[in-house]
């Protein structure tokens, strides 16, 4: 009898854990459900290739694309090679000291500084102090320091995978350290290197905060010429036409528009930096 | 000779990166404090910690008082925290003891592209979907209240909570397992009175983080809350979290008056909040570590 009462508990518990996770699904499914179905009927080359028009009630989102392209590969340029670098200095030259435990430290509490206190600090310093003013150059830098902590520790990741032996061949041959970090170490890693920074740059092309006071503009007749001009961004257009605008009601649409080209996109960065990392897998087991 | 002297600087180059990291966590924390600290020579610290009312814009008197934003804040993420706890953690004790390798091979990624999803997206379908649903259920105007801040705060914190409560699950040495098992408890008695056990602090480790996250987050309180200025009263009326309250007035105000420093102030208080729960988190994760080792 005691035996039959625990196994009922057994099934009831485990029956609990599995609508968890069934909820977890849910909740996504929803949310693309809702946003594919809804968005995808305002999608067409118009709509992703024209300005908005009549105080943004018709047209496309064409200027907000390409925002979200150029504050991205501002992003990049500044996170790239400072996430790069500080990976390698952590994996190959740090010794286990005390150094080292407080840069590990400091990289996982910037990872958990909200995005908001970001855009502070981006007005502050880069609007405000460094007198770029609200421009593509001040929202990448913002972003840029923001996704450092999600590069680093992915390209860590990667120089990890690279077994010692390809360090150590090196230096027995005579290369100096720097040279096998050069020519032995890096090409193997860069895969997974660069699919650790798609992934950190998909996060930062989807952030709203950061951008809001640092350079995204509610409307712009022209597209960017500078990197000191303002910009506007799919995230902040989809922020306008859901709260701002004069008439909310009419542009729900577009609003349902713009969020499925921001997710398709964020959803695409993902399947590249996947891929890579699937090829490298390959690749890695045929010379293996 | 000259090859020692280039290596040295390269070296030296990739420190310089390393320390940086330090560098911009101690900067955003100094840029905020030298940009709150002229507000208070016109409003007393005293007065920004205990007044009730935050009103900038008063005809008379501008009042700047924290509490209705830091309650509003506590708010929704102690309600997001009753959602995404339970929830969280059972999906990751279904993933790590229950679910067969093919379903882990399909729920790993389900919880990557859930936290994929931008916070603006999340926080539209807080109007669009969940307002309505919650005005319908409760009868209050459009929803937009501090439940439906709770539910989508919940939602971005999962992927978190999930993740990091797995990652201490499976952490846990199979030795605790088996000993289980073999002292006559069956799977269900020993997830729930051993594993879960076990693996304790990394869980609430990973709660942690996860709290941190929906204090942090500003898109989806922004728009899902109502932003009232009142005092908050019940999670079925609008509240205006500090996120939210940077969020819209940052871009009204004019530059170096008091209300902008003021801001900054509050920022100060985000970080501050968040640095300590993340500190914790972190010491706690790492007695984790040690404890099962």
């Amino acid at each position: 009898m005691k035996i039959k009462v625990k196994r009922i508990k057994e099934i009831l518990g485990f029956g609990v854990l599995h609508v968890c996770m069934l909820c977890v699904l849910m909740i996504l499914a929803v949310i693309v459900y809702d946003i594919v179905s809804k968005g995808s009927g305002v999608i067409s080359w118009d709509f992703l290739t024209k300005p908005p028009v009549d105080g943004m009630t018709k047209g496309g989102i064409f200027p907000a694309i390409l925002g979200t392209f150029f504050v991205t590969l501002m992003t990049a340029v500044l996170a790239v090679p400072l996430g790069m670098g500080c990976a390698i200095y952590l994996n190959e030259y740090a010794r286990d000291d005390g150094l080292t435990r407080f840069i590990r430290l400091s990289i996982r509490n910037l990872s958990g500084v909200p995005s908001i206190v970001f855009g502070l600090f981006g007005v502050a310093l880069f609007v405000d102090a460094c007198h770029f003013g609200t421009s593509i150059l001040s929202a990448g830098a913002t972003l840029g320091l923001m996704t450092l902590p999600l590069t680093i520790t992915a390209s860590e990741e990667a120089l990890k995978t690279v077994p010692r032996s390809y360090r150590e061949g090196a230096l027995a041959l005579g290369a100096t350290k720097w040279q096998a970090i050069r020519y032995n170490v890096l090409p193997l890693a860069i895969p997974g290197i660069l699919t650790g920074m798609i992934l950190g740059l998909s996060r930062a092309a989807g952030e709203t905060a950061p951008i809001l006071f640092t350079g995204a503009a509610f409307f712009l007749p022209d597209v960017p010429n500078s990197i000191l001009s303002q910009f506007m961004a799919l995230p902040y257009h989809l922020y306008i036409m859901s709260t701002q605008h004069h008439n909310i009601a009419l542009v729900r649409p577009i609003a349902y528009g713009t969020a499925l080209v921001l997710i398709v996109l964020v959803f695409l960065m993902n399947l590249v930096a996947v891929i890579i990392r699937y090829r490298l897998r390959k690749k890695g087991n045929a010379h293996g | 000779m000259q090859r020692r002297h280039k290596e040295k600087l390269i070296e030296l180059i990739f420190l310089f990166n390393g320390v940086l990291v330090v560098l911009v966590l101690a900067g955003i924390f100094l840029l905020l404090l030298k940009n709150a600290l002229p507000a208070f020579k016109e409003v007393s610290v005293v007065h920004f910690l205990t007044k009730p009312i935050w009103n900038p814009d008063a005809y008379d008197q501008a009042t700047y008082g924290l509490l209705p934003m830091l309650v509003s804040t506590l708010m929704v993420t102690l309600g997001s925290l009753v959602v995404a706890i339970p929830l969280g953690v059972g999906t990751a004790a279904y993933l790590s003891d229950v679910a067969s390798p093919r379903v882990r091979e399909i729920a790993k990624p389900v919880v990557e592209i859930l936290a994929g999803i931008p916070s603006v997206v999340v926080g539209f379908l807080g109007i669009v979907l969940l307002g309505p649903v919650i005005s319908k259920l409760t009868g209050s105007y459009n929803g937009l209240n501090a439940l439906n801040g709770s539910i989508l705060l919940a939602v971005m914190a999962l992927p978190t909570i999930i993740s990091l409560s797995e990652d201490a699950l499976a952490s846990v040495p199979r030795a605790y397992e088996e000993a289980s098992l073999a002292l006559g408890a069956n799977r269900w008695e020993t997830v729930l009175r051993v594993k879960i056990p076990a693996a304790a602090s990394g869980i609430l480790a990973a709660c942690m983080l996860g709290m941190g996250r929906a204090i942090g987050e500003t898109m989806t309180v922004l728009m899902a809350t109502g932003n009232a200025a009142e005092f908050p009263r019940s999670f079925l009326g609008p509240v205006k979290t500090m996120t939210s309250t940077i969020a819209i007035e940052l871009g009204e105000v004019a530059y170096y008056t008091t209300h902008f420093h003021m801001l900054f102030a509050v920022g100060l208080m985000l970080f501050i909040i968040t640095f300590i729960i993340n500190l914790c988190a972190d010491m706690i994760f790492h007695r984790h570590t040690r404890g099962l080792a």
